[in-house]
């Protein structure tokens, strides 16, 4: 297959699975992301995102299944896919004592890239940090070392970018400015692997969401489309002592209905007022929400 | 798809001078510090022993000035420390606490390039440090010989087979502390029963044999070649340390692809 031809689909993972001993950490997992789109791979801890991350770029080699990343087998072909795809990492693993323009520069060599001046220039735009450039990244902000690996994993402006928990432990205020860096991205057309455990950030940046849980894909589709098919329309949110709230779920139950702490409260997905006259007066009525599906599909406290 | 035209090659020279890149970056921000280390211990260890000892024990070994001899002899202690160890504990905080590894082999660099280019690194270093007590010693009579010139050389050799051997030990150990094993068990013995403070041949016939297997005490026969006079012997000195970096270069590519791709 020639190169320059537009993929389809970037990624395309087939019955992949991938074990750490007794833990199976990716468990027959099917992911197909479409060119240009970006996909929200939605799940709590420990569900295996990173992991799904770590066999894209070939620092895990799958125990079985079929792989392909940008029309290149992994694990064989995994280098020549490295080389247009870009990976911002979960955790922060910057040169702390090297100046932000010699990071950039390092990376630039590392893939390869012919114009390396013009290259760290395009990131330290990108990154809002051309007047710190000669600054060891020590000195930087947490923001500001967020936005930097950001930039350096765009680099040699990949044509695939993935995006570990780009906001994980970070300020509102910080996380809005990633946001918007990861807005341009999709703006500009480039497809996009993101994985989050939080819901907002999902709902906010991914045309398409992807829950995943122990290993796989439980759920897929645009926020909307995953609200409408697994919580309904409305949910009920009833207030209470516990007592009164383990009865209404019993009696939730007895209807069919399912239902979730949510915080002080109890959560009734899919209710409907008229029919299910259990649910008190009093109940909070909204429309059912990404969290309500997340909750519900995974059985983790949404953050 | 089954072939790809412009597929990668391995041992890429644009992957390896990439790491190698990121390894000078960051030894400019610390090179005053090796620079002063290495020119202050040979001195220290030249002053305690070639001038304590030899002034009031020794006088010479084997005809030469004791304090020539252990001057040469210490070479191959400031190559050994300065490849075995900031490999060692350079590779563990780099893979564990810094994580810098994710992020070379996220790139199309692949474990066999890092380990390449981080040896080759690390041994420039060492070969180049190494000459250091050679210069101290001119201070002290030694007389600059052409040979000499092959000693950075040398010393790169046998720190290319040390740093493998650092990084091999970074990617087995699972806590920093293991190291400590490795230092007392490995590393102080090769460098004690080297030559460097006395001949070998003084010693019982089972250390004499052993000491043929330890690629200090080869550099150190090379290095007095360099500075006396070298026998045919030394060719074969120099292949065996071809071959002893060579495999612990293997070592050190396998054992931390175990390490670094899960
Ligand atoms: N290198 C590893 N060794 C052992 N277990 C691992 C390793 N990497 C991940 N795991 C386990 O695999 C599971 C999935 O982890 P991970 O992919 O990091 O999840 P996530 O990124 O979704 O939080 C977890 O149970 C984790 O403990
Ligand atoms: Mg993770």
């Amino acid at each position: 297959m020639p190169l320059d031809l537009p993929l389809e689909c970037p990624i395309r993972l087939s019955n992949v699975f991938k074990s750490f001993g007794s833990i199976r950490a990716v468990d027959g997992l099917d992911l197909d992301v479409p060119a240009g789109s970006c996909l929200g791979l939605l799940g709590p801890n420990g569900a295996g995102k990173s992991t799904t991350m770590r066999l894209l770029t070939g620092q895990a080699i799958a125990d079985s299944g079929d792989l392909e990343v940008l029309g290149f087998e992994l694990p064989k072909q995994s280098k020549s896919a490295r080389a247009r795809m870009g990976l911002v990492p979960q955790l922060d693993n910057l040169d702390v004592d090297v100046s932000v323009e010699e990071n950039l520069k390092v990376s630039a060599r590392l893939y390869r890239v012919k114009d390396i001046p013009a290259a760290v220039d395009r990131a330290l735009d990108l990154a809002r940090l051309t007047d710190r450039r000669k600054d060891a990244v020590d000195e930087l902000s947490g923001g500001m070392r967020r936005r930097m690996l950001l930039a350096r994993g765009l680099i040699h402006d990949p044509d695939l970018i993935l995006l570990d928990e780009p906001t994980v432990g970070l300020d509102p205020q910080i996380r809005t400015q990633i946001w918007t860096l990861i807005d341009d991205l999709r703006s500009r057309g480039k497809t996009v692997l993101m994985s989050t455990h939080y819901i907002e950030e999902a709902e906010r940046l991914a045309d398409d969401i992807a829950v995943m849980a122990h290993g796989k894909i439980i759920a897929r589709g645009k926020p909307s489309d995953l609200v409408t098919e697994f919580a309904g329309e409305l949910t009920a949110e009833v207030y209470g002592p516990p007592d009164r709230l383990t009865e209404v779920r019993a009696l939730a139950d007895a209807e069919g209905l399912r239902s979730r702490p949510a915080g002080p409260a109890v959560a009734i997905v899919g209710a409907d007022r008229d029919r299910h006259t259990f649910i008190p007066p009093e109940a909070v009525w909204r429309a059912a929400s990404l969290e309500d599906v997340f909750v519900l599909l995974t059985g983790e406290e949404a953050e | 798809m089954s072939k790809d035209p412009d597929r990668m090659r391995r041992l890429e020279p644009a992957a390896i001078a990439g790491v190698m890149s990121r390894e000078i970056a960051n030894f400019r921000t610390f090179w005053k510090a090796t620079a002063f280390s290495s020119l202050l211990e040979p001195t220290i260890y030249l002053l305690a022993f070639g001038l304590g000892l030899g002034t009031t024990i020794v006088t010479n070994v084997e005809g030469v000035d004791y304090i020539e001899f252990v001057g040469t002899g210490i070479v191959a202690t400031a190559v050994i420390f300065a490849s075995a160890l900031p490999s060692m504990f350079g590779t563990f905080i780099k893979y564990r606490f810094q994580r810098t590894y994710d992020a070379i082999l996220a790139a199309p660099v692949d474990v066999e390039e890092l380990v390449t280019a981080e040896v080759l690194w690390i041994a420039m270093r060492a070969g180049f440090f190494g000459c250091f007590p050679i210069l101290v010693c001119f201070f002290f009579g030694l007389s600059p010989t052409w040979g000499m010139l092959l000693i950075p050389f040398f010393g790169f050799v046998t720190a290319c087979g040390f740093a493998a051997f650092g990084m091999a030990v970074a990617g087995t150990v699972s806590k920093i502390d293991q190291f400590n094993y490795v230092t007392t068990v490995v590393i102080t013995p090769l460098f004690l029963v080297a030559g460097t403070f006395f001949p070998i041949n003084q010693l019982p016939e089972g250390f004499q044999i052993a000491a043929q297997f330890n690629p200090l005490y080869q550099l150190v026969e090379l290095v007095r070649g360099a500075a006396f006079g070298f026998e045919t012997v030394d060719i074969l000195r120099l292949l065996g340390l071809i071959v002893f970096s060579l495999v612990l270069w293997r070592i050190a590519i396998h054992q931390l692809t175990k390490r670094l791709i899960d």
